[in-house]
């Protein structure tokens, strides 16, 4: 009986065996329809309740970073605009929003969520082709949570006083936002639906080379017949979000973005009575057991990393891996990758898009350069890439130092470092070693192993058993050097609100 | 014939130790009249550096400590000082307070730490959440103390600023170094005498005296600080304060509050030094009618 | 006899790897959302009809109703040019002789279930006779069934030990190892199943009998063709993969294609390493196929039953 299996192991080839993942049987190309997309050759700034020329006269192009072609011009707001949009929403907050019932302002958000759900496809094709990420991601991830955001924090506009136990709370008057690139519509919703729960009036700055779904939920506010002046939204650079920050007339700053310039609106705000919540940047671990359900957890490591083409503030970029099993992950990974579709966004088949902007892509090639220079061993996926737009292989390097910069820095791509560890003391210092503290992953069957890792790793979120999971109702954000304050849930309202006794 | 008093020597409090400021320098603040009140230590940057290095050591532990443990300790503070509260009230006194008012303050210095004591293991329930995600998830949120919080206490109300500030750090598991009142810190370094026999672990509470002035900028560019919170009254100092803060993106507290009022106990104060971790797990759905897998 | 202390390289079954549905589920949603247009859903269908194990297996088959099947395994739809025929016809050990007369040299092959199917529950015995004479009269593969009963009771070196022995008498034959998955609980016992069954010698793994639900859902395959990786890395012995039961659209089948891809490559895709084990998924795909030749949605009335 025993024979049969003898010869079979005999035959052993370990690691010889291979698999064909290109080649035979392909997927034909599988775009989505963008026919309903009507884009318009020029888009204004949305101040009280209308769609304006700027002051400043200038306007931008914002392109597809999948083709690097012109998609519309978006106006260029200067301090003159920031001021008009400050002064609209100040003057709606006075004489309109904060005199409304709770009740209806709750009302006005949840007509903007089901605005956002009949007019979904449209939002994820323009989302798609101005942002480079995937339809599949932007269809099924990025545009219904931006949806159930709204619905979720509509109903919160009436119970307000039943969030901080003893606390009589109200809302600061004007917030100036300021979101970045990633995932547009998405951090549009995060910002806005709070504050307009808690009774705020809102200017919000989309990043300049994602402004087509903001200027979309502009419409859709203004078609919701939302009272002028309660949300504004101007286009722009650097330039405009500074003008934001820098206004006397706003009670409460909310950004998200890169550690540097939340540090520069940390100080630029000290000595004011602004409220601030920073939602900055990270390098969070994810970290896997020997014990670890391995093929899940590969599908974690890459849906950690290779999410929205590593664009992701808690994509999980420092991979560590117990020695004993670091071949097996390694090796399946690497599978993983030959499997993955790496192309033109708007094909649902595509699993990794576009680099959002040539600035973006060239910061990536950086940092693969520097991994390659401290001696890390490289792996791209063996994918084919589209001939023209800022497209990245997914890749891997191993044998990284903890020293190393690939290690220590947010590349913000589809780039992941992967070390090994021996115990759990050292991997929790080794992934607790970091400015930044954002996530982190943590993969093994023991119950009693997790608690112990999510209790001491210094991450906002941890992940156990996944990654990358997001919902309206799960508080967002970081400790140390990944930013203050929280977005999502009960404690998401907390930011918004001015509490006394 | 009349005996020869014993002064006592005013020293810092680090690391559950009562060193002399490794400067060797010190100061005399005077009371009211005009008479020195006793040599103080000033405090230096090396000082601070060595108090925030024992207050991180320290943090490990005091923050994976039972909530119910730490509540213990808070209400041994309290036991032992009401059981000095005649050393307290004459510091007071001499300080320029009457001594009504002293015996008021510390009788509610004291009532305070049994207020923070009773929160150690019931602030986690109030303001943490079970969050209904529409995923397969269990997702709970959950406090968990900043690390080491830099205090600079009252400049009045030598003793009541003092516990305000500092109880509601270590209640929630964070360490702390703290200025003393420039002017008043006599009561600073008995609340350290409190401390060091309360069953406190060193270094969860260091205590520093010298002049704000100088020790301002340590508070705001020390990258192993986590957090300041800020009751000096000074606004040119709170502001400093913040400007510095985004080295290493620092929380910053400002706290303008009379300290006698009922107002200056809550357990908001203690949740402003709390970071929120959120926690996601799988829940496997098995069986049932809707069951299939 | 244990083996695990006797054969080389065998593990110890009780440490199979975790696996962890939620995420398994979500593996599996992606595989869903792979949209097939087009060239590739074409050749994908007739992928689909060349993996059919073409089934019949009720207590009421006869010669005339197991004879009508062997003719539509040959001839899916004359109408249609150039369609690949059905892996096998899968019928009893009784209608082994009937099918494979009626097959003759259509290169399709005879399945027969065996080992007191579907439950299981006869002695070592009987079962192997029951192969034995399935084997005799001409079955090219035997797809038998694990004593669920004493893999639940954790006798796992029985389990092991029986599916060894059914090898043996099989000979020529290639053996499909049926985990019945509906009645393992959980997944982490449907990969434990399946490395008990490779290790002990089967050719492939089938989830299902086909008379017990939940069948061959899209998270019990992907558990498996897991498992399946897994072994071929570690002894570089490929082993097939047989979904049976549940699958009866064009689109879950695709789907199942897209899974196999993605988890063992382009060298599974055939029917040499996987089947699908259905009975009314072949007028499904055939029709599929109609509508993308004519355009037009098609009507069973136009589909010969058997």
């Amino acid at each position: 009986m025993a024979k049969t299996k003898q010869e079979k192991t005999s035959l052993s080839t370990n690691n010889k065996a291979s698999f064909d993942f290109s080649g035979g049987w392909n997927y034909s190309p599988s775009p989505e329809s963008i026919s309903h997309v009507k884009l318009k050759e020029r888009y204004g700034l949305y101040i009280d309740g209308k769609f304006v020329a700027p002051e400043s006269g200038k306007y931008f192009r914002t392109s597809n970073p999948a083709t690097e072609k012109a998609l519309a011009e978006v106006a260029h707001a200067n301090e003159a605009d920031v001021d008009k949009a400050v002064k609209a929403a100040r003057k709606a907050y006075e004489n309109v929003w904060s005199k409304l019932s709770a009740k209806e302002r709750g009302k006005y958000i949840y007509r903007i969520a089901r605005l956002m759900q009949e007019r979904s496809r449209e939002l994820a094709v323009v989302e798609t082709m101005d942002a480079g990420k995937t339809i599949r991601e932007s269809r099924d991830v990025d545009v219904p949570l931006a949806c159930s955001h709204f619905f979720y924090y509509a109903g919160w506009a009436d119970k307000l006083e039943y969030a901080f136990p003893n606390r009589k709370v109200s809302s600061l008057g004007v917030a100036g936002q300021i979101i970045p690139w990633n995932f547009p519509l998405l951090m549009a919703a995060w910002k806005i639906a709070p504050a307009l729960a808690t009774g705020n009036t809102v200017v919000l700055k989309p990043a300049e080379t994602t402004p087509l779904t903001a200027m979309l939920l502009a419409e859709i506010i203004h078609e919701s017949g939302l009272p002028a002046g309660v949300v504004n939204i101007v286009t722009g650079f650097g330039d405009t979000g500074a003008a934001i920050v820098n206004h006397e007339d706003v009670n409460k700053i909310a950004f998200t973005g890169s550690t540097n310039v939340g540090k520069i609106i940390q100080k630029a705000i000290a000595g004011t009575s602004k409220k601030l919540t920073l939602e900055l940047g990270g390098k969070s671990a994810n970290i896997i057991f020997e014990d670890a359900p391995i093929d899940q957890a590969v599908e974690g490591i890459v849906n950690g990393i290779f999410f929205n083409q590593g664009h992701v503030c808690c994509a999980g970029s420092r991979l560590f891996v117990q020695e004993s099993v670091a071949n097996e992950v390694i090796r399946k990974l690497k599978d993983r990758l030959d499997t993955l579709y790496v192309g033109d966004p708007l094909d649902k088949n595509t699993d990794i898009g576009a680099i959002n902007s040539r600035e973006q892509y060239e910061t990536i090639q950086k940092y693969i350069e520097i991994g390659k220079k401290e001696g890390a061993e490289m792996y791209e996926s063996s994918c084919s890439l589209p001939k023209n737009g800022l497209f990245i292989r997914p890749t891997l390097f191993t044998n990284v130092a903890q020293s190393g910069r690939i290690a220590q820095e947010e590349i913000f791509g589809p780039v992941l470092t992967i070390q090994t560890f021996r115990t759990i003391d050292e991997v929790i210092q080794k992934a607790n070693n970091s400015p930044y503290g954002l996530a982190a992953g943590v993969w093994t069957d023991k119950g009693s192993r997790i608690f112990n890792l999510t209790t001491k790793l210094r991450a906002g979120v941890v992940w156990a058993n996944t990654y990358n999971k997001f919902d309206p109702v799960s508080p967002f954000g970081g400790y140390k050097e990944s930013g203050f304050g929280r977005e999502g849930g009960l404690h998401g309202l907390g930011a918004y609100l001015k509490m006394e006794r | 014939m009349e005996r020869l008093e014993i002064l006592k020597t005013y020293k810092i409090f680090i690391g559950g130790q009562f060193p002399r400021t490794e400067s060797g320098r010190y100061y005399t603040p005077l009371d009211k009249k005009g008479q020195p009140l006793a040599n103080m230590c000033l405090s230096s940057r090396k000082d601070f550096r060595n108090a925030v290095v024992a207050a991180r050591k320290a943090f490990g532990s005091w923050s994976e400590r039972a909530a119910f443990n730490r509540g213990q300790i808070l209400y041994r503070i309290a036991e032992m000082l009401e059981g000095r509260k005649a050393q307290f009230v004459e510091e007071l006194v001499k300080q320029g307070s009457t001594k009504a008012k002293a015996k008021q303050e510390v009788e509610l210095s004291t009532d305070r730490c049994v207020y923070y004591a009773g929160w150690c293991d019931k602030y986690q329930q109030i303001f943490s959440s079970v969050n209904p995600v529409a995923s397969s998830h269990f997702n709970f949120s959950a406090l968990e103390p900043m690390g080491v919080v830099g205090i600079i206490a009252p400049q009045t109300n030598g003793l009541i600023g003092l516990v305000s500030t500092i109880l509601p750090a270590i209640a929630g598991g964070n360490t702390c170094v703290v200025l003393a009142s420039e002017n008043s810190p006599l009561c600073a370094i008995t609340f350290a005498e409190v401390l060091a026999t309360s069953d406190l672990p060193g270094g969860v509470v260091n205590i520093l005296t010298g002049t704000e002035k100088e020790l301002v900028d340590q508070f705001h560019s020390h990258m192993d600080v986590n957090a300041v919170v800020y009751s000096g009254g000074n606004a040119e100092h709170a502001k400093v304060i913040e400007t510095g803060a985004d080295c290493n993106v620092k929380r910053i507290f400002i706290y303008e509050q009379d300290f006698f009022k009922e107002t200056a106990e809550s357990p908001y104060y203690l949740t402003d030094l709390q970071e929120l971790k959120t926690t996601w797990h799988p829940i496997e759905q098995i069986g049932g009618a809707t069951g299939s897998y | 006899m244990n083996r695990n202390k006797t054969v080389k390289n065998i593990p110890d079954f009780k440490l199979s790897p975790p696996v962890d549905k939620v995420g398994v589920e979500e593996r599996v949603a992606r595989f869903q959302t792979r949209s097939i247009k087009n060239e590739a859903k074409i050749q994908g269908l007739k992928m689909v009809l060349n993996m059919i194990d073409l089934t019949t297996l009720e207590g009421k088959d006869t010669p005339g109703k197991v004879h009508q099947l062997c003719y539509k395994a040959q001839h899916l739809h004359d109408h249609y040019p150039e369609l690949p025929t059905v892996a096998a016809v899968c019928v009893y050990p009784t209608m082994v002789a009937e099918a494979k007369k009626a097959l003759g040299d259509s290169g399709i092959k005879v399945a027969s279930v065996s080992t007191a199917f579907p439950s299981g529950q006869s002695t070592r015995e009987i079962k192997l006779s029951d192969t034995r004479f399935a084997v005799e009269n001409g079955a090219d593969e035997i797809d038998m069934v694990i004593s669920r009963g004493k893999f639940l009771a954790g006798e796992y070196d029985f389990v092991f030990d029986e599916i060894a022995a059914i090898k043996e008498v099989c000979g020529k034959a290639r053996l499909k190892v049926i985990l019945e998955t509906g009645e393992l609980a959980s997944l982490d016992q449907v990969r434990r199943a399946s490395d008990i069954a490779m290790y002990a010698g089967a050719d492939f793994i089938k989830t299902s009998t086909g008379k017990i639900q939940p069948a061959a859902t899209m998270q019990v395959t992907y558990t498996m063709l897991c498992a399946i990786r897994d072994f071929y890395r570690k002894t570089g012995v490929k082993v097939g993969m047989k979904p049976a039961g549940g699958i009866s659209s064009s689109k879950l089948a695709l789907h199942n294609l897209v899974m196999v891809r993605e988890t063992l490559g382009n060298e599974w895709l055939n029917n040499e390493w996987f089947r699908f084990g259905a009975s009314s998924l072949a007028n499904d795909v055939l029709m599929q196929l109609v509508k993308q030749q004519t355009g037009h949605y098609q009507s069973t009335d136009y589909f010969s039953i058997d």
